[in-house]
């Protein structure tokens, strides 16, 4: 295109009391080598004529430009006399050079000085205790929420607990199965040389029962939901809270807490466990396939095991879990949403956080059941 | 005196010298400016459908250059569809849309860029970037499209920003710390940071307080008498209507139903132009006009 080929702006110094100003001072025209704005001093005070005939076009960046060389020139005790220029942009240069006067008055803002490891480090800390402080009185508004639903069970919104139900529980039915029936058949796969070392093949059925029901199938689950659902959550109310949907939910007199989050908690409260024991279902069956190609224990035989080694106690303890999981994946998806304030750089950041602060609060709780279970010799 | 920018911004390559071109403007610039033929923007016969749904029929509409023209309509005319359809947002179903002497339809990537510097868009909620301060955001088509260093880029935005009538103090604000008239303001300052031949504003005074609506009513004339700009605004704004804009296109049923200055429009019988004549607000905007010309 011939629009992009611009003749470049350029400087030329034919007599020594005068300069051919040339080309585009344009934006486009204009490039890094072009004003030699900075070529030294011409000594002492002189009467410079500067022509501008041949100036073929100037805009705004370019009178900004000219209007610095000149202001140089007669900073340096020259005078300077400006000829031939359109009337144009003698015009624009006018505006340029009032600008300028106006804007020097104008100090511009300082930069701060690089913050100190230290100013980081406090900065940081205090940070992390705000958002601890806001974390806890947003668990017990909802605790609080939760408890007056449940008293007043006329003012709980079904509508959205069961939309809710549906999208983080019902349509997470594929991936949670596929991905526990995966760990099903990676733990037996991996028991299998062992176990067969000792001629102990008939055991593939406690490791995998125990480990699944026990520990994978509600961990699974959780991180899944967490990514799926948890950062949905965060993503939908920051937006809604950018768009001021928040503020006008609370003055149309409609808590937000009772519209967005209850709902939320309730929803996977109940998703959660059935979604755990259908994670158990897939990961055992992933075993067992497993254990029939690789140890030669038939389905009979293994499920003659499981029910053996597995007792109904180790499967209350893996459902049990699913609850606190649900509760923790839920709030903390809300709570980072509220957090979001300006744009749609801050729903990124919160929704980032969602995801990893549940999935790490996840595996914590999961820890703490550990060793509260075994305490209690379960 | 009213320079026009269209003379000496060079994006039309440097075969044309400024004295040779269009460029002794002189006072009566607007009537003047607005006879003159040349057409900036050329839309003939488009239609544009949206399913079953019509927006536009065979859509005829020619904008001058330099003259400050105005589209106005009831919801859902295709006013806003026709802007996207004139900054390469959209595309017509049917006909051909000319912009600055470039054929919309279809244009090489190349051509496509070099017309999008040389048009600034102001949208109605300012479509600022929400992760970069004002002055970045004023900066950034030209960190994008030229090669000036960072310091002098910083330098221009700041007059784009005074141009635009904001205080140095919002140069560093987010726009999210910005109120709504100044969210505009930041806007059209971008708009402005190529030294565009030809400006789009959407809704350029909705939502703001009669004293900035006023502002903006001001700058655009003046921003048009400096640098003889093209202004196409789709506006409500029966004071900016009145007060600024040269011309006057009524679009409904899809097709234009009247074009022409708002006196000739007060003229028209066609009930789409009537609402905007007719009624309290009408009459008040019309009395004013007829009150500042005595």
């Amino acid at each position: 295109m011939d629009s992009l080929s611009v003749a470049s702006a350029a400087i030329a110094d034919p007599a020594s009391q005068g300069l051919t100003l040339s080309g585009s001072w344009t934006a486009r025209g204009i490039g890094p080598d072009t004003p030699r704005v900075d070529t030294p001093p011409r000594g002492s005070a002189s009467a410079l004529v500067i022509d501008g005939t041949r100036i073929e076009a100037l805009d705004t960046a370019g009178a900004w430009v000219l209007q610095k060389f000149l202001q140089r020139l007669r900073d340096e005790g020259n005078t300077v006399e400006m000829r031939g220029l359109h009337a144009d942009f003698a015009k624009l240069l006018e505006v340029a050079e009032q600008q300028a006067t106006g804007s020097a008055k104008v100090s511009s803002p300082i930069a701060g000085a690089p913050s100190s490891m230290l100013e980081v480090l406090g900065r940081n800390a205090a940070t992390t205790l705000e958002e601890m402080t806001a974390m806890l009185s947003f668990v017990g508004a909802s605790a609080a929420a939760l408890a007056g639903s449940i008293t007043h069970p006329q003012r709980i919104r079904w509508r959205p607990i069961l939309h809710n139900i549906r999208s983080a529980g019902f349509d997470a039915l594929p991936i949670v199965g596929l991905l526990s029936f995966l760990l099903g058949i990676v733990v037996a796969y991996q028991g299998a040389a062992q176990l067969r070392q000792y001629g102990a093949n008939i055991f593939v059925a406690d490791l995998v029962g125990l480990s699944m029901l026990r520990e994978f199938a509600p961990l699974i689950t959780a991180i899944i939901i967490a990514g799926r659902s948890g950062s949905a959550y965060a993503a939908q109310i920051g937006t809604m809270a950018v768009t001021e949907e928040i503020d006008a939910m609370r003055t149309l007199g409609i808590e937000p807490l009772d519209l967005l989050v209850l709902p939320k908690i309730i929803a996977l409260l109940i998703a959660m466990p059935l979604l755990t024991v259908f994670a158990d279902v897939l990961g055992v069956f992933g075993g067992m396939i497993m254990a029939q190609a690789q140890l030669g224990v038939g389905f009979d035989d293994f499920l003659d095991r499981f029910v053996k080694a597995v007792s109904v106690t180790s499967y209350l303890i893996g459902i049990c879990k699913a609850p606190v999981f649900a509760a923790i994946i839920a709030v903390v998806g809300c709570f980072q949403g509220f957090r979001t304030k300006g744009g749609a750089d801050s729903v990124g950041r919160q929704t980032t956080r969602s995801v990893v602060q549940s999935i790490f609060l996840v595996i914590v709780a999961d820890a703490l059941f550990s060793v509260a279970f075994s305490a209690l010799d379960l | 005196m009213a320079p026009t920018l269209s003379s000496f911004a060079a994006p039309r390559g440097g075969a044309q010298c400024p004295s040779g071109g269009r460029a002794g403007t002189d006072m009566q610039n607007a009537e003047n400016a607005a006879q003159t033929n040349e057409a900036v923007i050329k839309i003939s016969k488009v239609s544009t459908r949206f399913g079953a749904q019509v927006v536009h029929s065979e859509l005829d509409l020619e904008i001058r250059r330099a003259e400050i023209f105005a589209l106005i309509g009831g919801s859902g005319s295709g006013k806003s569809t026709l802007l996207r359809e004139m900054i390469l947002l959209q595309r017509p179903d049917s006909g051909s849309i000319r912009v600055l002497g470039v054929d919309l339809h279809e244009p090489t990537d190349e051509a496509a860029l070099a017309l999008r510097q040389r048009w600034g868009v102001m949208f109605q909620h300012g479509g600022l970037f929400g992760s970069l301060t004002v002055k970045e955001n004023v900066g950034l088509p030209l960190r994008e499209h030229s090669r000036l260093d960072d310091a002098l880029i910083d330098e221009l935005a700041d007059w784009k920003i005074a141009m635009a009538g904001l205080k140095p103090e919002a140069a560093g604000q987010y726009p999210s710390e910005l109120s709504g008239g100044m969210m505009k303001r930041a806007s059209l300052a971008r708009a402005l940071a190529l030294d565009p031949e030809l400006l789009f504003l959407d809704e350029p005074t909705a939502g703001l307080d009669p004293e900035s609506a006023a502002g903006v009513d001001q700058l655009v004339r003046e921003l048009r008498d400096l640098f003889g700009l093209t202004v196409v605004m789709i506006t409500h704004d029966l004071d900016l209507l009145w007060q600024v804009a040269d011309r006057v296109a009524v679009l409904a049923d899809g097709k234009v139903q009247g074009i022409g200055t708002m006196a000739e429009l007060a003229q028209m019988k066609h009930p789409a132009i009537r609402q905007f004549f007719d009624g309290p607000r009408g009459r008040a905007a019309q009395d004013q006009k007829i009150e500042n010309e005595k």
